[in-house]
């Protein structure tokens, strides 16, 4: 597909080449490369669609566009091809879209029941898309080496929003949405295979698989939210932690620190209890403590004041959280008020915690978190009652 | 991120309504469908309508297992929707510039509202 610019044909022949695959393969078996092989399809298909195309036109034009007879790259072909998707020019809503698209290979039917959106949305969407990486005169070819490290940035940004776009679904279109947690998956599985080295790409690979192994407890079968003190740990799925561990273990003796890694050493440390009794809080506050030296944020401090309560008490991280309060970020956020909530509860001032999960409540744009916080309220409300009565 | 943009109608809308000429309100309703067209080709409309007249509303409950629909009590509402636009963007700055967009803004105001949606996070 490198040897080619333009986009929309190199996008259809790997389409034709998919299919092709697909047919091919029960009868054949399975290529010894299968994704080479694959490469190969499609810039023969390719080459078939231009022959197509320029019956109409000058006959030495298509003589022009024959590939070198080369070796495809498989694996230079799908990484830029996901780098090209991260363009800068396009919004982070477009980006996930078409790398849906170009990269996952989904249909725009299936982008839109996965996005909540209409199909004739994420098709202008994805169109609009490619039009304005045409216009940018981007072609198909790795971006230069200054650029790369920034565009790689944003391709694990963009193959984590997916991951969440699926993972955080939890009552609806769930069984779609899944499908999408499972795609970016298989997308940084992908990503990975190209660049083994890139301690982030591995940290990202970790961190999906420890808290998509978390999915079959985490929401009862209504849709309403299991939080993760509460949650049947037997229901995680012991594999995919067990790969995540090995994964982030490897990765974090042998690679430089980034983000993702800490985030995956987090939910590491969360998966190994067996019971929430038995979470190394002291190691998870430190790995907080990393994570916002490295990438600060408004959520990686109320999490880390959350660890905090856990290590320290919730008097202290209630002074904590009047500080990070100062924060424009967080003025206002339904988060801060819930994590308020949670610690004044854990204070025993049930009355103030009441208040704090009605306030969250008011401020979620989450409906199921909605409906989390104001049963903790109500539970409270009639504790209380209960107590002064 | 999914936003309902309001567009009420009310004394106040009425009042601007009357004091508009043919052509201005001819090119009102063009205002409204270029807008649409605009939103659809970026990408973002997820469903836009306008609303009839709210004398054709019916009010729907259900009762012991029985529906009833009767006449509102049209007469007494001084405001009512006139039509919405939901769509689908990045953030609220996005959705107020295209709220900006919508005709009734220069007018009288439009309301932005996020829609809920089903994430969750972990606790």
């Amino acid at each position: 597909m490198r040897r080619f610019g333009d986009f929309d044909t190199c996008e259809d022949a790997v389409q034709e080449a998919l299919l092709a695959a697909a047919q091919q393969w029960p009868v054949e078996g399975v290529p010894a490369n299968p994704r080479g092989w694959l490469i190969t399809v499609a810039s023969r298909r390719r080459i078939e669609l231009l022959r197509n195309e320029t019956a109409r036109r000058r006959r030495e034009e298509a003589i022009r566009y024959e590939p070198e007879h080369a070796p495809a790259s498989a694996v230079d072909d799908s990484l830029t091809l996901l780098l090209l998707c991260a363009h800068p020019a396009l919004s982070t809503g477009s980006q996930v879209a078409l790398t849906l698209r170009a990269v996952g290979g989904l249909s725009t039917a299936e982008i839109a029941r996965g996005l909540l959106v209409p199909e004739a949305t994420v098709g202008q969407r994805i169109s609009r898309a490619k039009q304005k990486i045409r216009d940018s005169g981007a072609t198909f070819s790795l971006p230069p080496p200054g650029e790369r490290e920034a565009r790689l940035t944003a391709v694990r940004q963009v193959l984590y929003l997916i991951f969440n776009e699926g993972y955080t679904a939890s009552s609806g279109a769930r069984l779609h949405r899944t499908e999408l947690s499972a795609e970016a998956i298989r997308l940084t599985r992908l990503l990975r295979a190209q660049l083994p080295d890139d301690g982030e790409v591995a940290g990202l690979l970790a961190l999906m698989l420890l808290t998509d192994a978390r999915r079959p407890a985490r929401t009862l079968p209504d849709g309403s939210l299991v939080p993760l003190a509460e949650q049947d740990r037997s229901r995680w799925d012991a594999a995919a932690i067990a790969e995540g561990v090995a994964l982030i273990t490897a990765t974090l003796a042998s690679a430089p620190i980034g983000p993702y890694q800490l985030q995956a050493a987090i939910a590491a440390v969360h998966d190994e209890a067996a019971r929430p009794g038995d979470t190394d809080w002291p190691q998870i506050l430190e790995l907080y403590g990393m994570l916002h030296a490295l990438a600060p944020g408004p959520m990686v401090q109320l999490n880390r004041i959350v660890a905090l309560a856990e290590v320290h008490g919730p008097v202290l991280a209630l002074a904590r959280l009047d500080v990070a309060e100062d924060d424009p970020a967080l003025r206002g956020h339904h988060r801060l008020a819930a994590v308020r909530a949670h610690l004044l509860e854990k204070c025993g001032d049930l009355t103030a915690a009441h208040a704090a999960y009605l306030e969250a409540a008011r401020l979620t744009l989450s409906a199921p978190e909605q409906r989390y916080l104001l049963a903790r309220a109500a539970a409270l409300g009639s504790a209380d009652d209960h107590r002064s009565s | 991120m999914k936003y309902l943009i309001l567009i009420q109608s009310n004394e106040r809308s009425l009042a601007v309504w009357e004091t508009l000429s043919d052509e201005q309100r001819m090119e009102f309703g063009r205002g409204h469908l270029q807008l649409t067209e605009e939103m659809t080709k970026a990408g973002v409309c997820v469903a836009s309508e306008g609303l009839a007249d709210p004398s054709l509303a019916r009010w729907v409950s259900v009762r012991d297992g029985r529906t009833v629909a009767s006449d509102g009590p049209f007469a007494e509402v001084k405001e009512h929707l006139a039509g919405f636009y939901l769509i689908d963007v990045e953030d609220s700055d996005e959705a107020i510039s295209w709220a900006a967009k919508v005709p009734d803004a220069a007018f009288t105001q439009v309301e932005v509202r996020p829609v809920l949606d089903m994430s969750g996070w972990e606790f």
